[in-house]
């Protein structure tokens, strides 16, 4: 029987910790309490990428969008929208329809519109628990296509020819990777995911997992048949458990199905997949430190060569992935090379997705074609800088990207544009940052992180770090001297030079383009001892500004340590030698009468 | 034969999973992934069972339980405080929200309260971005969270 109508529940992590569990039960009730359940159809998904709003309700087929949903919210969906065809205007985006009464699909959305899904395209769309969802929307043809129609070189041809590169960092040639893979001669090869989102600020990889486990399956089958490999490993970090849960029955499924498993379909290929866990280690993402953890070992980095297409996992041919990477991949098997090369630049193809966060209204995830401008992310996808702030830059690749200052918001992004500008493309996280924000603190809160993480194999990353870390310190307490910012730059150099993995060699990355397109800021708190953001607690002091007081005393009564002076209506006076900078009273201040 | 230590059906779970990973190939890790969900930690008696099991030296167990920050030697608090220091979080005031937390518990990142009730931890990007800054309480996340919101939270923890 066909249901009139669908809703869709979030299922994401960022809405599941908005109780979208419940929502989803309310939701039941209500349709059974009305006998509804049999002719509307209630569903959990995955992602829908704009998570700022969530939990996320969306009703089918007007693909009307709930927002900020409550678990009391479900019964006035149910009996107003679902019975009575009535919208719940006050859970509805923001974005509906300016002007005029008609309440407009989410898709055209200034959010949504921009986009082009090819990775989340089963996002927020089929239920991913229920592989009869996959299967209802192409799944497994690619697989079917490749194993019936097509030769093993032919996959990799394909894969060639659509121009697509690695979505984990480098941008590596994905075809070429499985050459040297199918090349490599062995009794014994693996196909090996690398689900190990370490980079902070990235979680298009664990979206994926949550949204549309299937596809990841598919594309290492895929692999499997186009290098000659039967086993496969998903290397998943420990701290997604709800990708962990649902990547374990998309497998015990495709088990069922006799999808996975041995002489598949009748086909004569076998393939099997089983998941490793990790447990916090950044530097498990790095591909061959990922393999020494896969074995169950210390992460610790291998020399290169040999590369893991020769020497890998147990020793054996591996070819290893990202998720985003294998998520494309069906796709270009179904609509052909020439469609995915027609997205994206020159030497970029395709879509990437990106994990907006930071100052920008619109947190969440979104994909666009390669060449998209960061504007267009920014200010159209992003609907700009929250409170009236001012764009300052964004940062992109995590602890191993850089910065885009302001001047650089219309460069198209793709993966060398972002190199020759000092960035990387990383695994896609983007972080915005307004006039708030210290971009010698940012350095340094990330030196902190690969310091943190350095896994102590090779002297230039375990120790230049940590020495680099120190100068940043001084630098933020107003202690360093102006010599200390030549040193900063040339152990910056040496650590990139001689690191023997690439966490060490992209270790200084944040501070060389801080330093690139921020060095008045690194000198005003080198020579001048101040920080023009007021976020380094050392070099700010807190002012009240006489003009604007007006003498309320609430300053006074808010400061912890009795720092702030003065009667009633008259002008107070802050004690800087008192004053912990605790911020309270600028909290306080209805007049805006404090400054930093 | 190794000292046991914990209840015999702790004991007897661990046998277990050290059987089932036996011909399973780089079985150490799952091994000591196994232990720490059946004992909360890994005592030193568990890593030397593990490490006979699989016929390797104590000290490369050791070597991994201290490689990898979600192995831990001690017994953690009833509820885990995890203040999340992904970079999104960061730049939205997390390092405000982790002072607020050192103070109300009087605890450092990675201590634990003498009387068991919290831990409190820094913790890497639990990818909930959207929400941040965030924290979790055990399994419980908390979202666009503000430095007031602190005591509120862990009110709920006293009971």
């Amino acid at each position: 029987m066909l249901e009139r109508a669908h809703i869709l529940v979030c299922g994401g992590t960022g809405c599941t910790s908005g109780k979208s569990n419940e929502i989803y039960a309310e939701l039941s009730k209500h349709l059974k309490e009305n006998e509804l359940d049999k002719e509307v159809k209630l569903i959990m998904t995955g992602c829908f990428g704009l998570c700022a709003k969530g939990p996320i309700v969306v009703v089918y087929p007007d693909g009307t969008f709930y927002q900020h949903v409550k678990p009391t919210d479900a019964e006035e969906i149910v009996n107003e929208h679902i019975l009575k065809g009535r919208v719940v205007e006050r859970l509805l985006n923001d974005d509906k329809s300016a002007g005029t009464d008609e309440v407009k699909s989410f898709n055209e959305t200034p959010f949504y519109k921009s986009q082009r899904r090819v990775v989340l395209k089963n996002c927020g769309v089929i239920d991913p628990e229920n592989i009869d969802e996959y299967l209802a929307y192409d799944g497994y043809l690619a697989y079917q296509k490749a194993v019936t129609e097509m030769q093993p070189q032919d996959v990799i041809d394909v894969l060639k020819k659509s121009g697509l590169r690695g979505r984990g960092g480098g941008g590596f040639p994905t075809g070429l990777k499985w050459q040297f893979a199918r090349d490599s001669k062995s009794d014994q090869k693996y196909v090996v995911c690398n689900a190990d989102e370490g980079d902070p600020g990235a979680f298009m990889d664990r979206s994926v997992l949550e949204g549309d486990p299937h596809a990841l399956i598919e594309a290492m089958m895929i692999a499997g048949y186009a290098i000659g490999a039967d086993k496969g490993y998903v290397y998943v970090r420990a701290e997604y458990p709800i990708a962990v849960r649902r990547l374990q029955i998309a497998i015990q499924q495709a088990l069922e199905y006799g999808i996975l498993g041995n002489n598949i379909m009748g086909t004569g290929h076998s393939f099997t997949l089983e998941l490793r866990l990790g447990a916090g280690a950044f530097v498990c993402g790095e591909e061959t430190a990922l393999l020494n953890s896969t074995e169950g070992k210390r992460g610790e980095p291998r020399q290169r060569p040999p590369f893991p297409a020769v020497k890998g996992l147990f020793q054996k041919p591996t070819l290893i992935n990202n998720v985003e990477t294998y998520a494309n991949i069906p796709t270009i098997l179904l609509k052909g090379a020439d469609w995915f090369a027609s997205m994206g630049t020159e030497k970029s193809k395709g879509t990437k997705v990106f994990a907006l966060g930071g100052k920008i209204k619109n947190t969440g995830l979104v994909e666009i074609p390669m060449g998209t401008t960061l504007r267009t992310i920014v200010e159209e996808i992003g609907g700009g800088i929250p409170n009236g702030k001012r764009f300052k830059a964004a940062q992109t690749g995590g602890p191993s990207g850089g910065c885009i200052p302001a001047a650089l918001i219309d460069t198209p992004i793709d993966y060398d544009n972002l190199i020759s500008i000092g960035s990387m493309m990383g695994s896609g996280g983007l972080i915005v940052m307004d006039e708030d924000n210290c971009m010698v603190d940012i350095a340094k809160f990330f030196l902190e992180f690969t310091v943190d993480e350095s896994c102590g194999k090779c002297t230039p990353c375990r120790i230049g770090n940590k020495r680099l870390y120190e100068i940043l310190e001084k630098i933020t307490k107003g202690e360093a001297t102006m010599k200390d910012l030549d040193k900063m730059e040339e152990l910056c150099y040496y650590i990139k030079e001689n690191s023997l993995c690439g966490l060490g060699q992209t270790a200084p990355n944040p501070v060389i383009s801080t330093y690139r397109y921020f060095k008045d800021e690194y000198i005003a708190h080198v020579r001048d001892k101040k920080c023009p953001s007021g976020v380094c607690k050392a070099l700010t002091s807190y002012e009240i500004i006489p003009e604007k007081c007006v003498g309320c005393g609430l300053c006074k009564r808010v400061c912890p340590v009795g720092a702030i002076s003065g009667e009633i209506r008259e002008k107070h006076v802050i004690d800087p030698d008192k004053c912990i900078k605790c911020g309270a009273c600028i909290a306080s201040c209805k007049k805006n009468a404090i400054k930093k | 034969m190794n000292q046991t230590i914990g209840t015999p059906e702790q004991d007897r779970e661990m046998q277990a999973a050290l059987d089932e990973l036996k011909n399973v190939p780089g079985p150490v890790m799952q091994a000591m992934q196994r232990a720490q969900s059946i004992y909360g930690y890994l005592p030193i008696e568990v890593q030397s069972r593990i490490a006979s099991a699989f016929g390797i030296p104590l000290e490369e167990v050791y070597g991994i339980a201290t490689f990898y920050t979600q192995f831990v030697l001690k017994p953690k608090g009833k509820y885990t405080v995890g203040v999340c220091l992904g970079t999104a979080c960061y730049v939205k005031g997390a390092g405000d929200i982790l002072e607020r937390f050192k103070e109300a518990l009087k605890l450092n990142p990675g201590e634990t309260a003498k009387d068991m009730r919290f831990t409190l931890d820094a913790t890497r990007c639990i990818g909930c971005c959207g929400l941040a800054p965030v924290i979790t309480v055990n399994d419980e996340v908390y979202g666009s969270l503000k430095k007031e919101d602190v005591e509120t939270i862990l009110k709920k923890y006293y009971d």
